[in-house]
């Protein structure tokens, strides 16, 4: 287990490496940092202004000698410009070049500095992923157990209306994208033109002070895609379980109908869920950029949706970093956790 | 003239489709007729759900062709706008209608506006051109390396396993974000990708053709041969652009066939790329199962070569699984298109896709909301047609 564990972690760092050097390459190719330079100077420069301003700033240097320095093993550059003027990559706007330090890197812990918000891209990262996070949390607490309710639900007697109505119903939700169940949702309980205007339409408030009001929708929109897929799961593996042979000795010696689904079936119908949850996970961060790009709530997604606009490079690089590293954990944990509730290969 | 009640706007509608209704009836009268002669087709008809879901796909369908092909059922063009058309109500009247021209907004005008309806229409041809054609190169590519990284495993297999794991592990968006941006379109890589991807049908079917026939080299050196120069023809075709400065400049534009609008391709490839990690990881894992079985290791033991038995022995084996993903996977690639133009990339913004109009729309969705509701309703009612539709090849399948 050990081994396994230490293998896959070794996998998830060659994964991070590969990524985010196919997110640098695609940043700094040279549209791309034109564009940079025009956004960040201004946007009447000619040509050659456009280079001197990227060469003064060590972006015309090789790739792979800025993606060292990203990554904190090759010395930060210090260049003096042809204004005159001497930068360092270690020591951002107001800082003298002289205490800066010579590695500046994500090894070191520095994760550079955000062109569009001008502040150190680890700051913005962690209060736009608490958001987030916050999101995230409501969306899976109201998924789950929905979802495995349904699921089961509908799972124990296959065929009969109950599993059909709810069949039904998760079948619509996980055909439908957020970006569709958002404005509909909105359209039916925000608009003006129905008239129910029981919640509100943005969540822009709900980054300070989420209420019933002005966070419902937005989690909604997020849980509705993922109860849908997730209860068919349920069901699926629900009525597997319902026709195994020992469900039916137990029916046969007169186990109550309760007892059988509660006591008996319950715990393994759950073990195949248990992997589709957390590996919805990551799928779910897709849902959030949506979502929080149709709410206007400033969270992880929306900083994605920024950043990748803007090309915003170290903020890019960050945002990938963390979005790779969740993506991998998941897989890492669900493979962990199936082999712990699996009896059978648990013993093997 | 009075703007028209709900009633007479159904009614309206439903004579739009018309030509639709029709194609239906003969589509579904033939087919229940015959259905026991149609194998697995046949049989999508004695499930409720796979018939629900057939219909709904083929009324998409069916919409689309007529729409693009014929220039039926839309009422007006999807990019002309009718002045005092802006936002207004489903049904209400043009102001001064030329003769001719369908008096009527049925569903409403947009904020620019154009009609709705008729975006709707055309927004469904240019979803069902580029979703089930991106789903099926993704299975191209899928399948030609698939097959060998489940057939073979080793190294082949792990690096491919890699590649496939580190394209899944990028969030869709940030791949979109980098890929579909005006700048990485300058910059020319779509296109190089795009020569990188249309390569794969062409080994693909070279391969399939040669390992079929390699003991029959009279009739596999012609076949071959037709079929790689009208196959490279295409491929050059699709690849090289006419004045749009593209590395392969030296096809001759007498021979270029058709030229594809640069955003539409860019789209294709980006759906192509997001989704053929996906179909690698499914057809491996199919691969590996199936290539224990005694059947593969009789084709082994008469001495078959390996692609022999991958194209065909292990892939018509597996078709069961891969019939029902590929209906559920052009519904996936239909939500990224959408998901596309929700964010505003690849496709010129007045472009009338399902994707582009729900952008457009959500901006002004708590005051008007037919822009935004008709291309939600139409992408959920197909995304939820091939759903269905894969439920019900998948009970129909596991039947027997």
């Amino acid at each position: 287990m050990g081994m396994f564990i230490l293998k896959r972690l070794g996998v998830m760092a060659l994964t991070a490496l590969g990524l985010t050097l196919i997110v640098f390459y695609m940043t700094n190719l040279y549209p791309n940092l034109e564009k940079l330079a025009k956004t960040q100077g201004n946007f009447r420069m000619s040509e050659t202004e456009v280079s001197t301003w990227l060469n003064n700033r060590g972006y015309t240097r090789p790739l792979l000698v800025k993606y060292g320095e990203w990554l904190g093993v090759l010395p930060g550059y210090v260049i003096e410009g042809t204004d005159g003027e001497v930068r360092a990559r270690c020591a951002p706007q107001g800082q003298s070049v002289e205490d800066a330090p010579e590695y500046c890197g994500v090894f070191q812990g520095g994760w550079g500095y955000s062109s569009v918000f001008k502040e150190p891209a680890s700051d913005i990262m962690w209060k736009r992923l608490s958001l987030t996070g916050f999101l995230m949390l409501c969306a899976l607490l109201l998924t789950i157990p929905v979802a495995l309710l349904i699921g089961i639900l509908a799972g124990m007697r296959e065929g009969s209306k109950t599993d059909r109505t709810l069949s039904t119903f998760s079948i619509v939700t996980s055909a439908t994208p957020e970006y569709v169940s958002g404005v509909v949702l909105i359209a039916i309980f925000a608009s003006s033109a129905v008239g129910l205007k029981w919640f509100k339409g943005s969540a822009t408030k709900a980054m300070e002070s989420p209420d019933f009001e002005n966070f419902t929708l937005p989690v909604l929109t997020i849980a509705l895609f993922s109860i849908g897929y997730i209860a068919r799961m349920t069901r699926a593996s629900m009525t597997e379980v319902m026709t195994a042979q020992y469900i039916r000795t137990a029916r046969l010696k007169g186990v109550s109908f309760g007892n059988i689904v509660l006591k008996h079936a319950l715990r393994n119908a759950l073990i195949a869920p248990f992997t589709v949850i957390i590996l919805q996970i990551p799928y779910l961060l897709t849902g959030v950029v949506i979502t929080e790009t149709l709410f206007n709530y400033k969270g992880f997604g929306w900083l994605l949706v920024q950043a990748a606009g803007n090309n915003d490079i170290d903020m890019l690089l960050g945002v990938s970093v963390v979005s790779v590293i969740i993506v991998l954990a998941t897989q890492l944990i669900s493979d962990i956790g199936y082999v712990y509730l699996n009896p059978r290969i648990r013993i093997s | 003239m009075d703007p028209l009640s709900w009633g007479e706007i159904i009614v309206r509608i439903l004579y739009q489709f018309l030509p639709v209704w029709l194609s239906m009836f003969v589509v579904f009268t033939a087919s229940i007729t015959f259905k026991r002669k149609l194998g697995l087709y046949g049989r999508i008809f004695d499930s409720t759900v796979g018939m629900i879901g057939f219909a709904l796909v083929t009324f998409w369908v069916f919409t689309a062709f007529y729409a693009s092909a014929f220039d039926l059922i839309a009422t007006h063009d999807p990019l002309v706008q009718a002045s005092g058309m802006k936002n207004k109500k489903p049904g209400i009247p043009l102001r001064e209608a030329a003769k001719g021209a369908y008096a009527y907004y049925l569903l409403g005008g947009d904020n620019l506006a154009r009609d709705v309806f008729s975006r709707m229409v055309h927004g469904s041809a240019i979803v069902l051109s580029i979703a089930p054609l991106a789903t099926l190169f993704g299975y191209v590519v899928g399948v030609t390396l698939g097959l060998p990284a489940g057939y073979f495993g080793g190294r082949l297999d792990t690096i491919l396993s890699f590649l496939a794991n580190l394209i899944l592990a990028f969030p869709v968006i940030l791949l979109f974000y980098l890929l579909v941006t005006p700048e990485i379109i300058a910059t020319g890589i779509p296109m190089y990708m795009a020569a990188v991807f249309f390569i794969f049908p062409l080994v693909f079917i070279t391969v399939l053709l040669n390992s079929r026939y390699k003991v029959l080299p009279h009739i596999r050196t012609p076949l071959l041969a037709v079929v790689l120069t009208i196959g490279i023809w295409i491929y050059f075709s699709t690849i090289s652009e006419s004045g749009r400065g593209t590395f392969v400049d030296f096809w001759p534009n007498a021979l270029d066939l058709f030229n594809i609008p640069g955003g539409v391709l860019v789209v294709f490839i980006s759906v192509v790329f997001v989704n053929s990690p996906t179909i690698f990881r499914i057809i491996r894992g199919l691969t590996m199962d199936v290539k224990s079985r005694d059947y593969v290791a009789a084709a082994q033991t008469r001495g078959e070569t390996p692609w022999y038995i991958m194209l065909w022995e292990i892939l018509p084996n597996v078709r069961g699984p891969l019939i029902v993903d590929f209906c559920l996977r052009i519904g996936y690639a239909t939500i990224l298109l959408g998901t596309l133009g929700f964010f505003g990339l690849g496709l010129p913004p007045e472009s009338p896709d399902w994707g582009s109009t729900i952008n457009d729309g959500r901006k002004l969705l708590s005051v008007y909301l037919h822009p935004a509701l008709t291309p939600a309703f139409s992408l959920l009612s197909l995304v939820l047609g091939l759903n269905l539709l894969a439920d019900g090849l998948r009970e129909e399948s596991l039947r027997d």
